[in-house]
């Protein structure tokens, strides 16, 4: 699927612009958005390291380890396949966890790391697993509990009440974290019901 | 009241992790400083290895935004959309919230400006931005980081995550103001 989504990106884009006779775009477009990459690659570096340096020390003060038995049995009902005492559990935790507190920049490097801690359980290197999948949607539903980011720009734009929607994005975002949850289970069944055959 | 407590919460929440995590560990023991250089030094490695699937990514979006082909897609599905009761004006949003971040963050100011915030479209978009999440960055950065290059099913449902967010935050404002 991905290779379509990307594939149509490029055709649509390049065809369009050809035929409207603005095909310079292309070229443009194309070398910026290359060196933006490698630049936000490089801002990530800094923030990366920050954030696995304070998450090592966690680690090894038990901190982790320590959160996982708490909240284990609600990540073992989501991730059934992940061991019950393996690193990955506690940097599943770390990066939900950063992610419902809207902590925009800490969520990528901890997600990174969960994912990493998924790879050493995944059989087949290039191919996403279950638990990946299952915590891939998590985060892209992005259930937060204080919309920081929103509440600063909506007052910002001199609003009277710059949280009133803060109970709208809880609901919102519940419901589709929920909705993203039972999508995965159905699809990770079929797949494991089609693999059978 | 609560604008000044999300406030706070958001200025303060980082400093106090910084705070709290290494004085637990020190507490507990651990050479806090060794342990933290140990762990940022995969920093490095693994910023890099997302380099390629980034470019690969921002590179087609980018393309796609600056040719025009994404405002064809916006006019062309404005009439299909506003025909389910979505807001004209909220159509691109729609299309941009999963590609990119900073565009999405850039159409809600702009909505939140011409309509203003307490509006009705203001309030939907600001419930849009804070229940939605930028789908194709974040698959591009976890799975580039790992050299994972087949997602499986995970767009399909990432991608309905946005949908479900995106027509959830129409109702839910209606309901609620």
């Amino acid at each position: 699927m991905i290779n379509v989504i990307w594939l149509l990106l490029l055709v649509t884009g390049i065809c369009y612009a050809g035929w409207q006779g603005r095909i310079e775009v292309v070229t443009q477009g194309a070398i910026s958005a290359a060196e933006g990459a490698v630049g936000l690659s490089f801002k990530l570096i800094g923030v990366m390291c920050l954030w696995l340096g304070i998450m090592k020390i966690a680690e090894l003060a038990g901190i982790v380890s320590f959160i996982s038995r708490i909240l284990g049995p609600l990540i073992r009902f989501l991730f059934p396949s992940v061991p019950k005492n393996h690193p990955a559990m506690g940097a599943i935790i770390m990066t939900l966890s950063a992610n419902m507190l809207g902590l925009g920049n800490a969520v990528t490097p901890l997600g990174i790391k969960a994912m990493q801690e998924l790879q050493q359980l995944n059989k087949e290197k290039d191919k996403a697993s279950d638990a990946m999948c299952t915590l891939l949607a998590l985060c892209t539903a992005g259930f937060t509990l204080v919309p920081a980011t929103i509440i600063a720009i909506r007052s910002a734009a001199g609003s009277l009440n710059p949280t009133e929607i803060v109970g709208a994005t809880l609901i919102v975002s519940l419901g589709a974290t929920i909705s993203v949850i039972i999508a995965d289970r159905l699809c990770r069944t079929y797949c494991q019901v089609r693999r059978r055959r | 009241m609560f604008t000044l407590f999300s406030e706070q919460l958001s200025l303060w929440v980082i400093p106090i992790i910084l705070l709290m995590i290494p004085m637990v560990g020190y507490f507990r023991h651990v050479k806090v400083y060794e342990a933290f250089v140990e762990g940022a030094a995969e920093g490095f490695h693994t910023a890099i290895r997302i380099m390629p699937f980034l470019v690969a990514m921002m590179v087609a979006i980018n393309i796609f935004r600056l040719s025009g082909a994404m405002d064809v897609w916006v006019d062309n599905l404005k009439p299909i959309l506003e025909f389910c009761g979505v807001p004209a004006d909220l159509v691109p949003l729609a299309i941009i919230r999963p590609l990119s971040g900073t565009g999405a963050l850039g159409l809600t100011t702009e909505i939140l400006n011409t309509h203003g915030p307490d509006s009705m479209l203001g309030r939907i978009a600001s419930t849009v931005l804070g229940s939605t999440d930028t789908t194709f960055y974040i698959l591009t950065v976890y799975f580039g980081a790992i050299g994972i290059s087949k997602p499986r099913y995970s767009i399909f449902v990432g991608l309905l995550g946005d949908l479900i967010g995106f027509a959830g935050s129409i109702y839910i404002c209606h309901r609620l103001f």
